[in-house]
């Protein structure tokens, strides 16, 4: 029953190591976290403030970007629709794509846990944070990817998505106008669990805001495949 | 006979436009059929929803004596050649293949052995994105007949190619004929029809306006009836193919002048010329 999804998966783990586009984008703040946390001492700085920061956006630009253009792709270049001419049904394709930039992501989250300091119980409270935002981010380029023609179209709506979702954490730091606004988005409820990844204290607000992005993303992705479909 | 293939008035419009206009055919088990016309005739359309792309607007399609599906993909006895099916371009032609023998269900070696009949083996690690449109090809018509379709749908096979790769793509389609595999092609290369086809069609704005075996369409068109004799020296006779030029015939062979002879039958493209009042772009 899962032959297909493990096919996809396989094939889409040789084509990451080939794929720069999509390489650059589960390493790049990884790796920008692990430098800056290493050289970057200022004082008064909160613990581990770059690779909280981050690490919230991380989850609002690497898995929305990479699904919505790893599908845009198969879509432009006729390869979905082989793929669902040969049987392959569009859950499982979807399956296979989702668990691939999940867990690859999830990779990236260990190393932004390790540049954070988090150790034990601690890291596995942060990694499941960051679980729940890639999938979140997952949704929300699953749909980018389904309503776009072309890997062009994919990138003119994800590049201001991700802007909103990745940066808002961040503003939202320096801002209280923009850090009220921000509440309402899942990376920004990300952030603020990420930065109690110690104490792990999680309120209604937060779970709430994150459920409901999740509820939109998946009506919207709903939407994408209904006009569009995945061939 | 079963037939591979039957269409019983199939229609397709796209808003007030109606591209086809009721077809009606049957494919033989085992047959190379070709679909013949110009850009434009209605071949592409025919051949999506033949192969689950597009669902028709009216009209039934039986494959091997059942009902196929309104627009529904992935019949498992179907192999197709498209010249906008995509190749994953990063991967090599091995991984490509690899991905449907697993997809397939069909073993590993199937790749291997594929590439072989293509030709491609030698290139087996090269990415698809440094390959030549004729081993883009071959690499197509590797992936379509690598499970053994029962069915092959090639869209324009080798439009574009060089003769020898064409003719590298004529042998496999024959082979894959031999094999018993029931091959449906369109084309515009009308040498390509008569030297593969056991039977052709010509669709001309949506409908079939010729059917039948090359030859027999050629013969049909016949209307000069005449012969053309071409003696040694240049002089070139013509004369009409009936008994009144038959002592005119048997004196030339007798007095051994002549060089050629022929009949004048139209060709293929002649004929298709002679339909639709275009030829083939």
């Amino acid at each position: 029953m899962m032959r297909n999804t493990t096919a996809i998966f396989q094939k889409q783990i040789k084509d990451t190591l080939k794929n720069k586009e999509i390489l650059i984008q589960f390493i790049m703040f990884p790796v920008m976290a692990v430098i800056m946390e290493k050289s970057i001492k200022i004082e008064d700085m909160p613990a581990h403030f770059f690779a909280d920061m981050f690490s919230a956006m991380y989850v609002g630009m690497a898995p929305l970007v990479s699904i919505a253009a790893v599908i845009a792709e198969e879509k432009e270049k006729n390869t979905l629709r082989v793929l669902m001419m040969s049987g392959v049904k569009p859950w499982e394709y979807l399956l296979a794509m989702g668990c691939y930039i999940w867990l690859f992501c999830l990779a990236g989250a260990l190393v932004l846990g390790i540049a954070g300091g988090h150790e034990g119980r601690e890291m596995i409270i942060f990694l499941l944070i960051m679980a729940a935002g890639i999938l979140a981010s997952l949704l929300i380029g699953a749909a980018i990817g389904t309503a776009s023609r072309s890997q062009m179209m994919a990138t003119s709506i994800t590049v201001p998505v991700m802007l909103v979702f990745s940066f808002l954490p961040m503003l939202a730091e320096f801002n209280d106008t923009i850090s009220n606004v921000a509440r309402i988005a899942y990376s920004r409820q990300i952030g603020l669990l990420i930065g109690k990844a110690g104490d792990f204290c999680v309120s209604f607000e937060n779970i709430f805001v994150i459920c409901a992005n999740m509820l939109a993303a998946l009506l919207l992705f709903g939407c994408a495949y209904k006009k569009s479909g995945l061939a | 006979m079963e037939y591979a293939v039957e269409m019983r008035n199939i229609v397709q419009k796209f808003g007030e436009k109606e591209v086809l206009k009721g077809i009606d055919l049957k494919i033989h088990e085992g047959e190379i059929f070709g679909l013949l016309g110009p850009s434009g005739a209605g071949k592409t359309t025919l051949i999506k929803i033949l192969t689950g792309q597009l669902k028709q607007t009216a009209g039934e399609v039986q494959f091997l004596g059942k009902n196929a599906g309104n627009g529904k993909k992935g019949l498992p006895d179907m192999g197709m050649m498209m010249d906008n099916f995509g190749l994953y371009e990063r991967l090599t032609c091995y991984d490509n293949l690899k991905l449907f023998t697993r997809i397939y269900g069909v073993p590993g070696k199937k790749a291997d052995e594929a590439l072989r009949r293509v030709g491609l083996y030698g290139d087996r690690k090269q990415p698809v994105m440094k390959l030549s449109k004729g081993m883009r090809s071959r690499l197509l018509l590797a992936r379509a007949v690598m499970n053994e379709p029962r069915i092959l749908f090639l869209d324009e096979p080798s439009s574009g190619l060089d003769p020898v790769t064409a003719a590298e793509i004529h042998k496999l389609v024959c082979e894959e004929r031999s094999r018993g595999a029931t091959i449906f092609l369109t084309t515009h290369n009308m040498e390509e029809a008569h030297k593969l086809c056991s039977h052709v069609a010509l669709l001309h704005e949506g409908m079939i306006v010729e059917y039948g075996q090359p030859e027999q369409v050629c013969r049909r068109y016949n209307h000069q009836n005449k012969l053309l004799i071409r003696l040694y020296g240049g002089e070139q006779v013509e004369l009409s193919n009936n008994r009144t030029s038959a002592d005119k015939v048997k004196g030339y062979l007798e007095q051994e002048m002549v060089e050629t002879i022929h009949s004048t039958e139209p060709s293929l493209e002649t004929v298709f010329m002679e339909l639709t009042g275009r030829g083939f772009e």
